[in-house]
C-alpha cells in the first residue's frame, strides 16, 4: 500500500524516468563523448593513444576545402529539394482536395514512397539513371532530347539525387497539407464565393493563408530530414563521382568508418549536429511565437 | 457551360492520373525488372513485353541467406518496438496529463538530431563492450528510432482521451497507475497500432545504424540489399528482386493499416 501511494505521488517523475535515462545514455552521453573526442587527434588505424590537441582538429577540418564543399552541398541539396517538394506537394494537395472516385486509392499510392526502404529506392533509381541501359536516357531519346550522364557526372549528380528525394518525400507534404485542408471550416470560402471572388482569388487569398501554418510545419519537418539525407546518397553514389555528392553526413560517415580519423570525424559530426540543432531551435522559436 | 464542367473534370482526372503514374512508376519498373532475365534487362530499348522468370528470386533466396536477414530485421524491429512501447507509453502518459512540454521536446530531439552524431560513439563503446554484431546493440540503436515516434504519437493520442476516464476510477479509490493500466491503455488500441506500425517500418528501413553495428550474424535486410549491389553490380535482376523483397513487408503493412499510417505521419504537423 505504501509502495503504490509512493508511485502515485511521484508518478510524473517515475513514469517518464526509464525513457529519460535511455535517451540520456544513448543520445546525450554519446553526443558529449563526440564533443570530447573532437578535441583529440585520435586515429583508430594508427594505434597511437589518444592525445589532446585542443582546437587543432577544428583548425584542420574547418579550413579543408573538402569540408567546406560538403557544407555548401548539404545546403544546396536541402534547399532545392525542400522548395521543390513544397511547391509540388502543396499543388498536389490542392488538386486532390475534393471528393472524387478513387480518392482512397490515390491516398494509398501517396503513402508508398514514404514507406519504401530508401536504400532500395536508391538502387532502383540507379538502374533508372544508368546511362546505357537506364530508362531515363531512353525517355530523353524518345523525346529527341540529348542524353545525360545523371549520377555518373559531377555536374548532374546532385540534381539527379534531388529528383529521387523529391520523388520520395513530396507525398509527405501532400498528405500533411491534405490533412490540414480537411480540418479547415468551409465558411470563409463560402463567404468569399458569395462576395463574387474567383476560384483563383479564393485560393490565393483565403485557402492558402488559412493552411499556411500547416504548410510551414510540413516544410520544417522536411528541412530537418533533408539536411541529414544519407541512405539514397550513400547507396547511389557513395559521395561520388569524386567528392561531387559528398554532403556533411556522408563526409562524417567516411571519416568515422572508412578512415577512422576519429578526432577529425568528431569535428564534422559536431558541425552537422550544430547545423541541425540550430535549425530545429530557430524553427521551434519561430513556431512558438507565431502560435498565440 | 456543361461542356466546360466536363472538360474541367477530364482535366482533373488527367492530372490525378499523371500524379499516380509518377508515384507508382518506379515500383512498377522495379517489379517488372525483377521478373526479367539479364538479357531482357540490358536490352535496348527497354522491353515492355517479356517472358517473366522467377530465377532472380530463386537466386536471391538460395545464394544469399536472405531468410536469415529477414528474420534479423524482424527481430530487431520487433524488439525495438516492444521496448519502446514499454518505455514510451508511461512517458507519453505523463507528458499528456501533466503537460510536460520540455520532456516532450527532449525526447523529440532524438528524432530530429542526426543519427551519425551518436552512431560514431556507439561504435567505439559497443566495440569496447564486445557488443558489435549483437542483437543488443542493434535493438538499442533502433529503439532510438522507435521511442520518439511512440512518445510523439501516444502523447497526442492520450490528449484525445478525456481525463474524466481515469479520474472517475480514482474517485472510487484506484491509484493513477492502476487507472492508466486498466482504463487508459485498453482504450488506446488505435494509437498503439499507429505507433507500432510506423516505428516498425522506420526500423525496418533503417540503413545507417545497421550498416555500422551489424555484421554477418545480425545483418538486416537493407544491408544485405546494399551488399548485394556492391558485389553483384551487374546482376540487376537479382538486385531488383532483393529490392522487391525488402519493400514488400512495409508496403503490405501500410496497406493493412493505411488509416493509421496516414494519421501517424500527419498528426504532429497538423495539430501543432
Amino acid at each position: 500500500m505504501f509502495q503504490s501511494s509512493f508511485i502515485e505521488r511521484h508518478l510524473r517523475l517515475l513514469f517518464p524516468l526509464p525513457a529519460l535515462i535511455f535517451i540520456a545514455l544513448l543520445m546525450i552521453f554519446p553526443i558529449l563523448y563526440t564533443l570530447f573526442l573532437s578535441f583529440t587527434n585520435w586515429n583508430l588505424t594508427s594505434g597511437a593513444p589518444l592525445s589532446f590537441v585542443g582546437l587543432r582538429s577544428y583548425a584542420r577540418v574547418l579550413t579543408e576545402s573538402r569540408f567546406l564543399d560538403a557544407i555548401w552541398r548539404t545546403f544546396y541539396f536541402t534547399s532545392v529539394a525542400v522548395v521543390a517538394e513544397t511547391f509540388l506537394g502543396v499543388a498536389a494537395a490542392l488538386v486532390l482536395n475534393r471528393a472524387f472516385v478513387g480518392k482512397s486509392v490515390a491516398k494509398l499510392l501517396l503513402l508508398l514512397p514514404l514507406v519504401a526502404t530508401p536504400v532500395a529506392v536508391g538502387i532502383v533509381f540507379n538502374l533508372f539513371y544508368d546511362p546505357t541501359i537506364g530508362l531515363a536516357n531512353f525517355m530523353l531519346k524518345t523525346f529527341g532530347l540529348p542524353q545525360g550522364l545523371w549520377i555518373s557526372s559531377a555536374n548532374s549528380v546532385l540534381p539527379s539525387l534531388i529528383i529521387v528525394d523529391v520523388w520520395q518525400w513530396t507525398p509527405m507534404i501532400t498528405l500533411i497539407v491534405l490533412a490540414g485542408l480537411a480540418g479547415l471550416s468551409d465558411e470563409p470560402v463560402e463567404a468569399a464565393r458569395v462576395d463574387g471572388a474567383s476560384e483563383w482569388q479564393i485560393l490565393r487569398h483565403v485557402t492558402i493563408p488559412m493552411v499556411m501554418p500547416v504548410i510551414l510545419t510540413a516544410m520544417i519537418l522536411r528541412l530537418i530530414d533533408a539536411l541529414k539525407t544519407f541512405d539514397i546518397i550513400f547507396a547511389m553514389t557513395g559521395g561520388g563521382p569524386g567528392y561531387a555528392s559528398e554532403t556533411l553526413n556522408i563526409l562524417g560517415f567516411k571519416y568515422s568508418f572508412e578512415y577512422f580519423r576519429i578526432g577529425q570525424a568528431s569535428v564534422i559530426l559536431v558541425a552537422l549536429f550544430l547545423i541541425v540543432f540550430l535549425c530545429s531551435l530557430g524553427i521551434m522559436k519561430l513556431r512558438a511565437s507565431s502560435e498565440i | 457551360m456543361k461542356n466546360n464542367k466536363l472538360l474541367a473534370n477530364a482535366l482533373f482526372y488527367l492530372l490525378v492520373l499523371i500524379m499516380a503514374l509518377v508515384v507508382i512508376f518506379p515500383f512498377l519498373w522495379m517489379l517488372s525488372s525483377s521478373f526479367k532475365t539479364q538479357v531482357d534487362i540490358i536490352s535496348w530499348p527497354p522491353k515492355l513485353w517479356f517472358e517473366p522468370t522467377l530465377q532472380n528470386y530463386a537466386r536471391v533466396f538460395e545464394e544469399q541467406d536472405f531468410l536469415q536477414y529477414f528474420i534479423n530485421s524482424t527481430i530487431v524491429g520487433g524488439l525495438a518496438v516492444v521496448f519502446s512501447l514499454l518505455l514510451g507509453l508511461p512517458a507519453a502518459y505523463t507528458i499528456s496529463r501533466y503537460t510536460q512540454k520540455k520532456l516532450a521536446i527532449f525526447i523529440l530531439l532524438a528524432r530530429l538530431m542526426p543519427g551519425i552524431s551518436f552512431l560514431m560513439p556507439w561504435y567505439i563503446i559497443f566495440s569496447r563492450l564486445n557488443l558489435m554484431d549483437s542483437y543488443v546493440a542493434l535493438v538499442l540503436s533502433h529503439m532510438l528510432i522507435a521511442l520518439p515516434i511512440v512518445v510523439w504519437i501516444m502523447a497526442s493520442y492520450f490528449n484525445s482521451i478525456p481525463c474524466e476516464m481515469e479520474e472517475s476510477a480514482m474517485v472510487d479509490g484506484a491509484t493513477r497507475q492502476y487507472a492508466f493500466l486498466k482504463i487508459i491503455l485498453p482504450l488506446s488500441g488505435p494509437g498503439i497500432i499507429t505507433a507500432t506500425t510506423l516505428s516498425f517500418i522506420f526500423s525496418w528501413n533503417n540503413f545507417m545504424f545497421s550498416q555500422v553495428l551489424s555484421m554477418e550474424k545480425t545483418k538486416t535486410l537493407p544491408i544485405a540489399v546494399y551488399n548485394f549491389v556492391s558485389y553483384a553490380e551487374v546482376d540487376w535482376g537479382g538486385v531488383m528482386a532483393a529490392a522487391v523483397a525488402i519493400m514488400a513487408p512495409a508496403i503490405v503493412l501500410t496497406m493493412i493499416f493505411q488509416k493509421y499510417v496516414v494519421k501517424g505521419l500527419t498528426m504532429g504537423a497538423v495539430k501543432g
